[in-house]
């Protein structure tokens, strides 16, 4: 066991070099000019020239990038071209914005994905797997922007029980977790939760689907054991890999949904990377790619940690 | 049980018992403003986020020397004093420009306003030996002050400053080149990251706090110096709504009180609902700005004529569900400086076809075109379904236009370069569409018309050279008399529109929805907006 978490520790120091050097370089690739973030759109040559030495974009990208990562690997990731604030604080308040955000979608999508697919998986064939099969395909299809739309327009425009955007009538800075802020947060969680709720259904329903079938499921069954204690069984089967799977979902939640994010100007880290994108605020766009991936490297390292304890087949490599 | 109990006391006694005090206490009035912006523009002194930004963080927070008159809708702005009293050029060298302060004028933080205020605040943006040059607020004025050469102080409330060449339009460029505190910045040990969250100027607000991407509070200012200027309102909350849709929707939710450019689609619900709709004459142009560059099919005037008589600019407006006015030339017809073109823009499609035919082009000779465009963004209004109806409408007169689609930011560097750059001419781009902000005479003609300012040096895109229109350019630059001024920029204008040099579309009106709750607003002629006129 020692061994599989080394292993898996080791695997993940080239991953976050990649994540590097991938969230240093890709961003040059897009078409534009980052000073468009601090410059007007008619800024003289002579302009554009003093910027670039002042933000040391004169200099070749290979020393850019070097200096950009030993700065980061002492967890300085800059400040941002555009208005001047650290990077790094900037990326950790949207972090935790979006923090709020996806633990509440994740646990909805997870938990309803998870209940609908044993349902169907259980039920495989009838009305009820036909019902959850169509809801997680919806799910799974449905996009994120218009659903938000369609909500708002539902339940704050037309009903006026909800509010339509923002993270809190303060800000999120003064996010408490009370009735009053979390009307903020149903709408944007409802909708983000949508699609891990739909790729978990469908997942959960086939493994379960599978192992209801297979023979030690009919010998427990002959053995006498009830529905509680056969369920026990197949989901412990079918743990691995819903954990993996809801490690993945969970991981494309905390990247935030930059569409969800824009259309409830909720300040995560999806709306952050929208500014950044639209402002070719390079730093701040580096930094946030970066703490994400990491992010979701660490994801999947904890869930590769989490497998062989609920599957010690795994450990044994 | 628990938490259900704190939900109650939290959600029903405490809320409505914190608001009760609050407005029973304090009555303050206040205004939420939906900004289109994804973030609060730069706080610091000098706005980022383009012409539009000045109305909620730069002439709120501060003033600059001389002012725009924005607290007037019905006829268009002028200059006027801000924190100096009277400008005057030497008689002499007409290069020397002498500022008289206001005295008696505090900044926020108490500190007096005198002409060190003045020097250190243009240091700060044009002098990088300087230690509080700060290269972002450089960036944003530099430009619109092209014409400084140098600057000093004569006296505690005299300030004198030499432009480059004469240039009797140079009081223009001020407006956009404002004065804060350098006490705040020592107090704060000189770090601008700090100065950002809590700055200090002479203006009519006061920022009270800033969540950067969500909120800033500005509120009123009660010891302003321009007691005609208080704030109607206690406190304006700006919160950056980027989504048009999502903004419309926080006004009808009741999340905010104001908003600006509310999507077409919704206009019928918000004016159904009850909601005003404000909008205005603003100085801003949707064209397709030509090369003239040999080479580009745009070559030919009769060519250029044809396109702007090709368009109905009627059913645009009518796309755009009212937010807009058709455009006969580079401004609107109620700028002084419009002059009067011999040739007059509208529809017609015989005419048009007519002359096409004079310049060669049938449909079994059609003229092929390139033209750079971008997906949307500030300015743009609806970029790409604008821009389909104009493809189509050409195709009626022969001409098959080819898109080059680009991001807004990308667009910049195309338009920065010039039509004659590979990156253009190389590519066989012949046209560019870019909303242009025409709020003075620089904006508005002289830096698209002056040949001076063929790009890379300026923004003369196409790379327009007619030695009349250099020659009125040279003479307003050296004339400081008004109404001489006034008559030489008409007369480029009418130049500009007899030469169709762009396909001039439509001019944005800059809407703005509000709820009933807004008593007065006053929109201007102008991206500057003065929010001071906002009452509840």
């Amino acid at each position: 066991m020692l061994l599989y978490l080394l292993k898996r520790l080791l695997y993940t120091l080239p991953i976050a070099l990649g994540v590097t050097l991938v969230s240093f370089t890709l961003v040059y690739l897009a078409p534009g000019d980052p000073l468009n973030a601090i410059a007007p759109a008619d800024a003289p040559a002579d302009v554009i020239e003093a910027l670039k030495v002042a933000y040391g974009l004169d200099r070749p990208m290979p020393v850019r990038y070097g200096l950009w990562l030993a700065r980061a690997m002492h967890g300085d990731l800059g400040a941002s071209i555009a208005t001047g604030r650290s990077v790094a604080s900037e990326v950790m308040g949207a972090v935790s914005n979006t923090l709020v955000l996806a633990s509440v979608a994740a646990a909805v999508g997870v938990f309803i994905g998870c209940v609908l697919g044993a349902l169907a998986g259980y039920n495989a064939g009838s009305w009820l797997d036909r019902l959850a099969s169509a809801l997680s395909v919806v799910g799974v299809s449905i996009p994120h922007y218009w659903l938000g739309l369609v909500l708002t327009i539902v339940f704050s425009v037309k009903l006026g029980w909800l509010p339509a955007m923002g993270a809190g009538p303060g800000g999120s800075g003064e996010w408490l977790w009370d009735a009053e802020h979390l009307r903020y947060l149903l709408l944007p969680a409802a909708t983000l939760s949508v699609i891990p709720m739909g790729i978990i259904t469908r997942t959960v329903r086939a493994l379960v689907a599978e192992t209801v079938n297979q023979e030690f499921v009919v010998a427990l069954r002959a053995r006498g054991l009830g529905r509680v204690a056969v369920f026990r069984h197949v989901a412990r089967n079918a743990l691995p890999t819903v954990l993996a799977v809801t490690g993945l979902q969970v991981g494309y939640l905390m990247g935030g949904s930059i569409l969800v994010e824009t259309v409830f100007a909720w300040p995560g880290t999806g709306f952050l990377l929208n500014t950044a994108i639209f402002q070719r605020d390079i730093p701040l766009l580096q930094g946030t790619i970066l703490v994400l991936c990491l992010f979701f490297v660490a994801l999947n390292l904890l869930v590769d940690i989490v497998q062989p304890l609920v599957d010690p087949r795994m450990g044994r490599g | 049980m628990f938490s259900v109990m704190k939900l109650v006391k939290h959600g029903l006694i405490a809320a409505p018992l914190a608001l009760a005090l609050a407005g029973g206490l304090h009555a303050e009035t206040v205004a939420r403003y939906g900004i289109s912006m994804a973030d609060i523009p730069l706080t610091t002194g000098q706005p980022d986020r383009g012409a539009g930004a000045y109305q909620f963080t730069g002439h709120t927070i501060y003033d600059p020397l001389i002012a725009w008159e924005a607290n007037i809708g019905t006829r268009p702005g002028k200059l006027v004093p801000g924190l100096a009293t009277e400008w005057k050029v030497d008689a002499k060298d007409t290069k020397v420009w002498r500022f008289t302060l206001r005295k008696g004028v505090k900044f926020h933080d108490g500190s007096e306003f005198a002409a060190d205020a003045v020097v250190w605040n243009l240091d700060k943006v044009l002098n990088d030996k300087s230690p509080q040059f700060d290269a972002k607020q450089s960036a944003q004025v530099r430009p619109r002050i092209p014409s400084i050469a140098s600057y000093k102080k004569l006296d505690d409330h005299t300030v004198e400053i030499t432009t480059k060449d004469t240039d009797a339009l140079f009081p223009y460029q001020l407006p956009w080149f404002l004065i804060g505190s350098p006490a705040q910045w020592e107090k704060l040990g000189r770090d601008w990251a700090k100065v950002a969250m809590q700055p200090s100027g002479t203006g009519p607000f006061k920022l009270d706090k800033l969540v950067p991407r969500e909120r800033a509070d500005l509120v009123k200012n009660t010891a302003y110096w321009d007691k005609t200027r208080l704030a109607k309102t206690d406190r304006i909350v700006l919160i950056p709504i980027p989504d048009a849709v999502t903004r419309a929707n926080a006004l009808l939710n009741g999340q905010v009180d104001i908003i600006e450019t509310p999507p077409p689609d919704v206009l019928p619900q918000l004016k159904a609902s009850g909601f005003k709709l404000v909008q205005n004459v603003t100085p801003h142009v949707w064209p397709y700005h030509f090369s003239t560059q040999p080479g580009s099919p745009w070559t030919d005037v009769r060519v250029r004529k044809a396109v702007n008589l090709a368009i109905d600019r009627d059913a645009i407006v009518k796309l755009l569900g009212g937010q807009a006015v058709a455009a006969k030339g580079q401004l609107d017809p109620t700028s002084p400086w419009f002059g009067k073109p011999a040739f007059d823009i509208k529809y017609d499609l015989p005419a048009a076809r007519a002359l096409m035919a004079q310049a060669g082009f049938t449909k079994a000779n059609p003229l092929k075109a390139k033209i750079i465009i971008a997906q949307g963004g500030t300015g743009q209004m609806l970029s790409l379904p604008m821009n389909e109806y104009i493809q189509q409408s050409l195709a009626e007169i022969d001409i098959q236009v080819e898109f080059e689609v680009v991001e807004l930011e990308n667009l910049y560097l195309h338009w920065r370069s010039g039509a004659k750059a590979d990156m253009n001419a190389g590519k066989g781009i012949s046209a560019i569409n870019l909303g242009y902000v025409t709020a003075d005479p620089f904006y508005a003609l002289t830096r698209f018309a002056y040949g001076r300012y063929i790009a890379p040096n300026g923004v003369n895109w196409g790379g327009y050279d007619n030695p009349k229109v250099n020659d009125a350019i040279d003479k307003i630059r050296a004339s400081f008399d008004t109404k001489v001024q006034d008559k030489l920029l008409a007369y480029v204008h009418e130049q500009m529109v007899d030469d169709a040099l762009m396909l001039w579309v439509v001019h944005d009106t800059n809407p703005h929805a509000m709820s009933p709750k807004v008593k007065q607003f006053v929109q201007a002629q102008h991206w500057f907006q003065d929010l001071t006129t906002i009452g509840m």
